[in-house]
């Protein structure tokens, strides 16, 4: 069963290949939608399957490699297009090909009617390869082919309405487009790769492999904890992390990648390639495990990009940038729980971030979709009653999110929560708590302001209702919002807590070498408490400004009101970075490498060859005057000169 | 007897003659006539050879040499009349339709 | 001084004489019959040197059949009398008499150093070395395929002159 694992792969390319080369004659939306579709969900069929093999198999032997063909033979390099099948990356791919097979069918209603429809699911079924790529690749360097892959997708996906004018920093107001979006995500994701690519030289200098075994097995076996190389290893491929996954600093294009169309955000920034990092540093465990100083780098930033997120996304306007940050913030959180050294607990609550925010974001389009267009969330407002299905999956995802219990957030996110206490240490707590609170807020602050209260929109509008093809994966996503986190219950309130279980082998030399607090304390209990007693006092503040007293809000705003603007303004942040490296790059390499150096030096060269050429000729031509007794004369020249070397040998 | 030497000599100075000639002259036909001096020089040459070394083989060759001779001036007055023809003039520097 | 080398002394310097004449008159005419004076000087010296049959040649075939094609090429062209072309003094004149006199110069140096010139002596068959019997013996023997050839050549020579020289057809 586990050769199929290359038609996981294969059928997201077919459908690319169809959509994209006959996408344009095919008139129907069904088939193109069905084509797209239909390749993710054999995938995730297919996954499935492989997935109930290894289950019934023993933990020990669930790992498999399945190689298809040599890829780089060069010198000592040598790396195959080869996929690991194990706990880690069946979970993954469950998670990016059933997610993944929903937005499709979600895209299917959203897209309708628009002219470059067959271009969407074209471009959806290559970022799935990609991204399928990525988590399945049992190499570094195919991890990477998926890791550039993706960002490629990104970058055309987001900016897919190209010519669709958005706000974005650095540029005069109005004269931005989402090309100029998709082209920040691009460049930023790009500097975070490079960070990557450094790390793989490294890795391959110091173990001689790029596959995951050899370095791994090696990496155990002959480092030792603290070694200066691991630490700069994992620290440029943290790097190329904080790309990825929208930490401090590379966070910046994430915001802005909200111009690409609602389905979009909700795969790609949501649910799939923004984990790429997390599931990154978790398949790196090994190497991590061996660097602790780059396990608390990773830690504080995750906690720190937490918080800072948080108090951006309370301010926000726009419906689907709060929901941005509101990514960033738990993507935070995940790193977080992957500094500290709970690698499955952070994987964890990857998969049910993925369930709730693709449910968030997939809802904000509806919402969207039926206000014909309208994203600020200031005229919206009393949409509960035209929206019933999307009110009721929106409101399981935001309590998802808030962390109330039963729901599956509450169980990833207080195990993170509890692990940063106990293995990390009570300044990340206390952090990482504040933050669940704000996030509560802030959530709930999106969901009163646009379902709940009066309708502060015009009459005009007429909201409804979304078509199936749209409201069934918000139900089966809100389904899995809840049940989601059954799977991680933890042992002290009587669960299995399965994904740790199911994770123990992947991790099981990055807990050898370090010192792991057992679970079961009685502290568990009572910090479970406060998590759930500070998600509440979020929804209860966001309800008290928002709904009740609306009038303490506007106070708090002409009281803070310096401050708001700062953080509505993201801190400035884009403007500094503009400012520091964006405007000095630029200016350089106009004045730098291409006046001087490009048009200056190289061009010169040519051109001056060419012009030594020309003078040079120039100067022989006279020789070639056409009269033959010139000729007669360099010939007795020729014999003179002949002459004189014969006599003078 | 007169040494071998002279009649070397005196035939590289006809030779030379011949050379300065072609190179100098603008008149075609000099030209050419230089250029028949130079062939003889070369007999002279062949016939001295021949003489100190009791070969005939030398004199055969200036035999030849006379017939080839013949042909060239044939060919080569004949190349002169169709200039001729054609730009009224032997002057040779105004032949130069093949320059740069 | 023995009557040998006055007599080819004579000879030498009234061909290089004559042959200095020819390269710079002006009248293309009068160059011609220094030519051919010269030619006839030269025909002495082949005498001298036991080539008679060549000395004839040298007589009918070049002074009387090849300098009379080039007497009719100037009389047909009347290039004789108006049409006498200024030479001028210019650089490459200076250049090509330079390279000559170095020339000539390596030429002597090449005959003067080598190793034979001493000791060359004429054979005692001498008198019958140039005759007509033995040049014709040598030509249909040994040499009958240049001899062959040169007629071949001959006849190209004839056909080419023909065909350059003759006016277009209409």
């Amino acid at each position: 069963m586990f050769q199929l694992v290359g038609y996981i792969v294969l059928f997201p390319m077919i459908g690319f290949i169809l959509n994209g080369l006959l996408g344009k004659k095919l008139r129907s939306e069904a088939l193109i939608g069905g084509i797209g579709s239909g390749a993710v969900g054999v995938s995730f069929v297919v996954c499935l399957l492989i997935f109930v093999e290894m289950l019934g198999s023993a933990p020990e032997e669930r790992l498999h490699i399945i190689s298809f063909s040599q890829w780089v033979t060069a010198g000592s390099l040598s790396v195959n297009v080869a996929y690991q099948v194990d706990q880690l990356s069946v979970l993954m791919t469950l998670i990016v090909t059933g997610v993944g097979f929903l937005i499709h069918v979600y895209s299917i209603g959203y897209l309708h009617g628009d002219p470059g429809f067959w271009r969407f699911f074209a471009y959806l079924n290559l970022f799935i390869f990609m991204m399928l790529n990525l988590v399945l690749a049992d190499n570094f360097l195919l991890m990477f082919l998926g890791w550039e892959g993706v960002g490629l997708c990104s970058y055309l996906l987001i900016g897919f309405w190209h010519d669709r004018k958005f706000e974005t920093g650095g540029y005069a107001p109005g004269t931005a487009t989402t090309s100029d979006a998709a082209r920040k995500a691009f460049i930023v994701n790009r500097i975070g790769d490079f960070g990557f690519l450094i790390g793989m030289f490294l890795i391959f200098n110091t173990f001689g492999s790029l596959t995951f075994e050899d370095v791994f097995s090696r990496a155990s076996a002959t480092i030792s904890s603290g070694d200066t190389i691991i630490f700069w290893i994992t620290l440029l491929l943290f790097v190329g992390a904080t790309g990825k996954s929208a930490q401090i600093p590379l966070y910046v294009w994430l915001p802005d990648a909200m111009a690409g169309p609602t389905p979009v955000s909700a795969l790609i920034h949501a649910a799939t390639m923004v984990t790429a990092g997390v599931y990154m540093v978790a398949r790196c465990s090994v190497l991590y495990a061996l660097a602790p100083i780059t396990m608390d780098i990773v830690a504080t930033i995750g906690i720190a990009t937490a918080l800072f997120a948080a108090t951006m996304g309370i301010v926000q306007n726009d419906i689907k940038k709060i929901l941005a940050y509101s990514t960033i913030s738990q993507l935070g959180y995940m790193f977080l729980g992957l500094g500290v050294g709970a690698f499955a607990s952070g994987v964890f609550h990857l998969m049910t971030h993925a369930f709730f925010k693709a449910l968030l974001f997939l809802g904000a389009g509806a919402v969207i979709h039926a206000m014909e267009g309208e994203q600020d969330i200031q005229k919206m407002g009393g949409l509960r009653t035209y929206l019933p299905k999307t009110y009721k999956t929106f409101l399981v995802a935001a309590l998802a999110i808030a962390g109330i219990p039963p729901l599956s957030g509450f169980f990833s996110k207080d195990e993170i929560l509890w692990m940063a206490y106990s293995q990390g240490s009570f300044v990340f707590w206390i952090l990482g708590w504040i933050g669940a609170g704000l996030t509560a807020f802030y959530i709930f602050r999106l969901v009163i302001l646009t379902f709940e209260g009066a309708a502060r929109w015009p009459h005009q509008k007429h909201p409804h209702e979304a078509v199936r093809t749209m409201t069934v994966p918000l139900i089966i996503l809100a389904v899995l919002s809840v049940g989601g986190g059954f799977a991680g219950v933890p042992e002290i309130l009587l669960g299995s807590n399965a994904v740790d279980r199911w994770l123990e082998p992947v991790y099981e030399k990055a807990n050898a070498a370090m010192a792991l607090a057992t679970e079961g304390e009685a502290g568990e209990f009572f910090l479970m408490g406060l998590s759930v007693l500070i998600g509440g006092a979020g929804i209860y503040f966001a309800w008290l400004l928002y709904l009740r007293r609306p009038e303490l809000s506007t106070k708090l705003s002409s009281v803070f009101g310096r401050l708001q603007k700062v953080v509505l303004n993201k801190y400035y942040v884009d403007e500094i970075y503009d400012l520091i490296v964006v405007r000095p790059c630029v200016k350089g390499s106009e004045r730098l490498l291409w006046k001087f150096f490009d048009a200056g030096i190289i061009d010169g060269a040519v051109n001056g060859v060419a012009t030594l050429m020309a003078y040079f000729s120039n100067a022989f031509r006279r020789i070639q005057v056409g009269v033959v007794q010139g000729y007669a004369l360099a010939f007795l020249l020729g014999v003179v000169v002949v002459l004189g070397i014969m006599l003078f040998r | 007897m007169v040494p071998l030497p002279f009649y070397l000599v005196l035939s590289a100075i006809l030779f030379t003659i011949g050379v300065a000639g072609v190179l100098t002259r603008r008149n075609a036909i000099i030209v050419f006539l230089s250029l028949e001096l130079m062939l003889n020089s070369a007999n002279l040459t062949l016939v001295a050879f021949s003489a100190f070394l009791g070969d005939a083989t030398g004199q055969v060759l200036v035999f030849f040499v006379i017939a080839v001779a013949a042909a060239e001036a044939a060919v080569g007055l004949a190349i002169i009349i169709a200039l001729f023809r054609n730009k009224q003039t032997v002057n040779v520097d105004e032949i130069n339709i093949m320059k740069w | 001084m023995s009557l040998d080398t006055v007599f080819f002394s004579l000879l030498a310097l009234s061909s290089v004489v004559t042959a200095l004449l020819m390269v710079t008159h002006r009248n293309p005419v009068m160059s011609l019959l220094y030519l051919i004076a010269n030619f006839f000087l030269l025909a002495v010296l082949y005498l001298t040197l036991q080539a008679q049959f060549i000395a004839i040649i040298q007589i009918l075939v070049y002074a009387g059949a090849i300098m009379v094609l080039f007497l009719f090429v100037i009389m047909l062209l009347k290039l004789g009398d108006e049409q006498q072309i200024q030479e001028k003094l210019s650089v490459k004149k200076v250049i090509a008499g330079g390279l000559c006199l170095a020339m000539f110069a390596e030429l002597g140096l090449a005959f003067s150093i080598s190793e034979n010139h001493a000791s060359s002596i004429v054979h005692p068959r001498s008198e019958e070395l140039g005759t007509v019997e033995t040049i014709g013996r040598s030509l249909f023997t040994r040499y009958v395929f240049p001899f062959e050839a040169i007629s071949v050549l001959l006849l190209a020579a004839i056909v080419g002159a023909i065909v350059l020289a003759k006016k277009r057809f209409h």
